[in-house]
């Protein structure tokens, strides 16, 4: 199977579990900004955590290689608590723009239209940036169970725990 | 609000079968999730209908050029998957003004637009200054313990639930 269906594919699954899940639509993104709703929540430390066990067992049997996106510690505080704003007022993500568009939600396609030109602008100005703010603690595809020093489960089943205990107190509190 | 409209899948169901999905195209494909980047792709190749020599010499585009691979392919197939899921369960529904957007900034879809737009550039800028969005750092890093996908997720959700307060300070009239 090409590389280009192979895509396509995943991407029509993902679209329709993130729609079931009914992550996709502005109330739900800004009910879990204004701690009202935390649906996404559920749902996006749910992926993550299975994501997690199976990821860690393919790499284990190494039929899959680890792809470690590098650690800039500058930019990545910087550039994460910025989309946080654009995220406050958008009320999607890249992703999601795209799934409540597919649910008929037709403010998603400016806010997609806006972030065309928010890449097109930052690669106006990125080689400024690769001078500066990118090279701000810059340490490498680091990961937790390599800086703490422990086996990868340790960290996965930390996460499990903590995942879990987030998702009681949610329920418990009725978001 | 939404008691004629189905309620969905659990949201612990729905996103630990997404975990699935990310594994296997780990498996399969070995890509992991993201979808910032090809926003960067795309973007390039409209620039390029119009400067074709401008794009070439541009350094970002070195790294992320114009050109259609498995994440392109992917977002595209969430805006399909999300449309196949909608329909056939009726949760399809054209709306130009966000319910809790109207509550709060009024019903003019083309305030919510031009915000919508604004909001996009800022987060688009925001994600490739911190190197991915929350399908790249959480669905693709976070799941392989990548020390940059922790403090780029914890900094999404702090940057919007700061900025989230801010802006609907005052409440509204839910």
């Amino acid at each position: 199977m090409s590389t280009l269906v192979n895509g396509l594919i995943t991407g029509i699954i993902f679209g329709f579990l993130l729609q079931k899940g009914r992550v996709v639509r502005y109330d739900k993104q800004m009910g879990a900004l204004r701690l009202m709703d935390m649906t996404i929540v559920k749902f996006f430390f749910s992926a993550i955590l299975t994501g997690m066990v199976g990821v860690a067992i393919l790499h284990k049997l190494g039929i899959a290689k680890p792809l470690i996106l590098p650690t800039n510690i500058g930019s990545n505080i910087i550039g994460g608590l910025m989309f946080g704003l654009g995220w406050s007022i958008i009320g999607y993500c890249p992703g999601t723009s795209l799934g409540a568009l597919g649910e008929g939600r037709t403010d998603a396609f400016w806010g997609i239209l806006g972030m065309l030109t928010g890449a097109a602008l930052f690669a106006e100005i990125y080689p400024s940036l690769s001078r500066t703010v990118l090279l701000w603690g810059r340490e490498g595809s680091i990961t937790l169970p390599q800086i703490i020093g422990v086996n990868e489960w340790v960290v996965i089943v930390l996460f499990i725990m903590m995942g879990l205990g987030l998702f009681v107190f949610l329920e418990k509190k009725g978001l | 609000m939404e008691t004629t409209e189905s309620r969905g899948w659990s949201p612990y169901l729905a996103g630990a079968l997404t975990g699935v999905v990310i594994s296997a195209s780990a498996w399969i494909a070995g890509n992991y999730f993201g979808a910032s980047t090809c926003f960067v792709r795309v973007s390039g190749f409209i620039q390029q209908l119009f400067s074709p020599e401008k794009v070439a010499g541009m350094d970002y585009f070195k790294w992320f050029g114009p050109k259609v691979d498995w994440q392109v392919m992917m977002v595209l197939g969430i805006l399909i998957g999300a449309f196949i899921s909608s329909k056939t369960d009726g949760s399809f529904k054209i709306k130009s003004v966000p319910d809790m957007w109207a509550s709060r900034f009024g019903p003019s879809p083309v305030k919510r637009g031009v915000f919508a737009f604004i909001g996009g550039i800022i987060l688009m800028a925001g994600a490739r200054l911190a190197g991915g969005c929350p399908s790249g750092y959480g669905l693709g890093a976070m799941v392989q313990l990548a020390v940059s996908g922790l403090i780029v997720v914890v900094c999404f959700f702090a940057g919007g639930i700061i900025f989230g307060q801010i802006i609907y300070r005052g409440g509204d009239s839910r």
